[in-house]
């Protein structure tokens, strides 16, 4: 409710921006603008958003798994955490646009190098939470369970690994916030299609509205991943909810 | 609280057939130096032994080396000098770390689904025990939302059905208060004489010493040295309100002056 009122407050001050002539609508739409966009272009924007949304679900499946394996390996071995931490947070500094191109030749003007993008971008915020999570199991519950006979891997499966899935939620709320930016890059990058290439287009043609209404889009398929995950956290990790509950 | 004796059964938490002697001799433990602070010689020269069957109490103040012991003895660190010789034991700390996420009943059968079993056999197997330490019906309640007293008897029940021949209880009470402190340790009584063990319990509590130990042994303030070792032979089960009981308490109190 209270987001609802905040979003109505600033498209009514963008608004009232607009039409006091504050700026050229060819660098700053409307809202009423992009509205109109939004309803005229809903068969190209469909359209569009279906191909963008294949590759950040497809590649923030990607970085789920990639992830979730990394935290496991560098949580168990230092040797390869001590190895690997300093080549992962320097892939996070290569930026796309150099990227891109290289896997354009690659991999062709496919999906391929789209997922792979996003999935590059998106499996970092999700390592660091689940690692940090999986390191933060107490030492004394590990103590406890080798006098109770688990071995290594019995007390990642049974301990560690269930007490880092808030973490990995976390790492993957992250993630989505990040993987229409990082699909929206790769398509402008070389691409014949999805709301990269969309807004990419509409740019030149001065048709800023519809760039808008692509954002838009974009922004609303984010935040609906966003609320998807806050259920599946509700669903499957309610004892963290409730004993953030019980000691504020 | 009372517990339904039943026959004697091979059940679960029957402990395996090793010997459960464990012995300490001349044994020393240092914790070395770090920048924060000097090396700290946690236990010096202890000598001590657990014979099969028996509950030993370690007493003594805080940090006289009391959970070193019994890492030691649980193999979870090594003694720097003497021998330590013991069969497989399992420790259960004061805070019971059980898992948030699963149900009680999956709590207590872990170390059956360690030991290989499936989810429906070690259910199956732990839940007569259940039952038996007063638990019925909490079987999928988490741990947040049981008692403490409850906590701790899933957590006895988890030590037990991991089938060690040796238990390791620290403070296993100490977060309790003291009504269900009283309850606990007659439930922990009745346990332990249905099956068996040998108990290594380390408290600074003389009361809980004398009310469950067949032995009970005093350490000096650091560095640990053994300076009483003094046997209980009081009919059991025994409450901290029985004057023997009481005093024997303060006998051995005032032995440690």
């Amino acid at each position: 409710m209270a987001a609802v009122l905040v979003v109505l407050v600033l498209l009514g001050g963008w608004q009232a921006y607009c039409e006091a002539g504050g700026i050229d609508p060819i660098i700053l739409p409307s809202p009423t603008d992009i509205a109109t966009s939004l309803w005229d272009d809903r068969a190209l924007l469909w359209s569009q958003f279906l191909v963008t949304a294949e590759e950040m679900v497809l590649g923030l499946a990607a970085a789920a798994v990639i992830g979730v394996l990394l935290a496991v390996v560098l949580h168990v071995s230092p040797l390869l955490r001590r190895a690997l931490y300093p080549l992962l947070i320097g892939s996070q500094t290569v930026p796309i646009p150099i990227l891109a191109p290289l896997l354009v030749v690659w991999l062709g003007y496919g999906l391929g190098p789209k997922i792979l993008i996003v999935a590059l971008v998106c499996f970092f915020p999700i390592v660091v939470p689940t690692l940090d999570a999986l390191d933060g199991a107490p030492p004394a519950q590990g103590r406890v369970l080798r006098t109770l006979g688990a071995s290594r891997w019995q007390r990642l499966r049974y301990a560690e690994a269930p007490g880092a899935l808030p973490g990995l939620l976390t790492g993957a709320k992250l993630s989505v916030a990040v993987a229409a930016i990082a699909a929206v890059l790769a398509e402008q990058s070389g691409s014949s299609e999805g709301l990269g290439h969309l807004i990419a287009q509409a740019i030149p043609q001065l048709d800023t509205a519809r760039a808008w209404a692509a954002v838009v889009v974009l922004s609303a398929f984010a935040i609906l991943l966003f609320a998807a995950l806050a259920v599946v956290e509700r669903r499957f990790v309610p004892w963290s909810h409730r004993s953030r509950g019980s000691h504020p | 609280m009372t517990t339904r004796t039943t026959a004697p059964t091979a059940t679960p938490w029957e402990a395996s057939e090793a010997d459960g002697t464990v012995t300490l001799t001349g044994v020393s433990r240092t914790f070395p130096g770090t920048r924060r602070g000097p090396a700290v010689l946690a236990l010096d020269d202890v000598t001590l032994q657990a014979t099969a069957g028996e509950t030993v109490a370690v007493v003594g103040p805080s940090g006289c080396g009391k959970s070193t012991l019994l890492d030691l003895v649980c193999g979870l660190q090594a003694p720097d000098a003497g021998t330590v010789v013991a069969a497989p034991a399992a420790l259960m700390p004061q805070h019971d770390l059980l898992l948030p996420w699963a149900g009680a009943l999956d709590n207590a059968a872990l170390p059956l689904r360690l030991a290989g079993a499936s989810r429906a056999q070690a259910r199956a197997a732990a839940h007569p025990l259940f039952v038996e330490l007063g638990l019925a019906d909490f079987e999928r309640t988490r741990p947040d939302a049981l008692s403490g007293g409850m906590r701790q008897r899933v957590a006895v029940l988890r030590t037990l059905l991991a089938g060690r021949p040796v238990l390791c209880l620290d403070e296993p009470f100490g977060a309790l208060d003291a009504l269900t402190r009283d309850d606990a340790r007659v439930w922990l009584q009745q346990a332990l004489s249905r099956a068996p063990r040998t108990v290594l319990l380390v408290t600074h509590d003389m009361e809980e010493a004398v009310v469950l130990a067949d032995r009970v042994i005093v350490l000096s303030p650091r560095p640990g040295r053994v300076v009483a070792d003094v046997r209980i032979d009081l009919p059991r089960p025994r409450r901290a309100v029985d004057p023997e009981v009481a005093a024997l308490r303060a006998r051995l109190l005032e032995a440690m002056r």
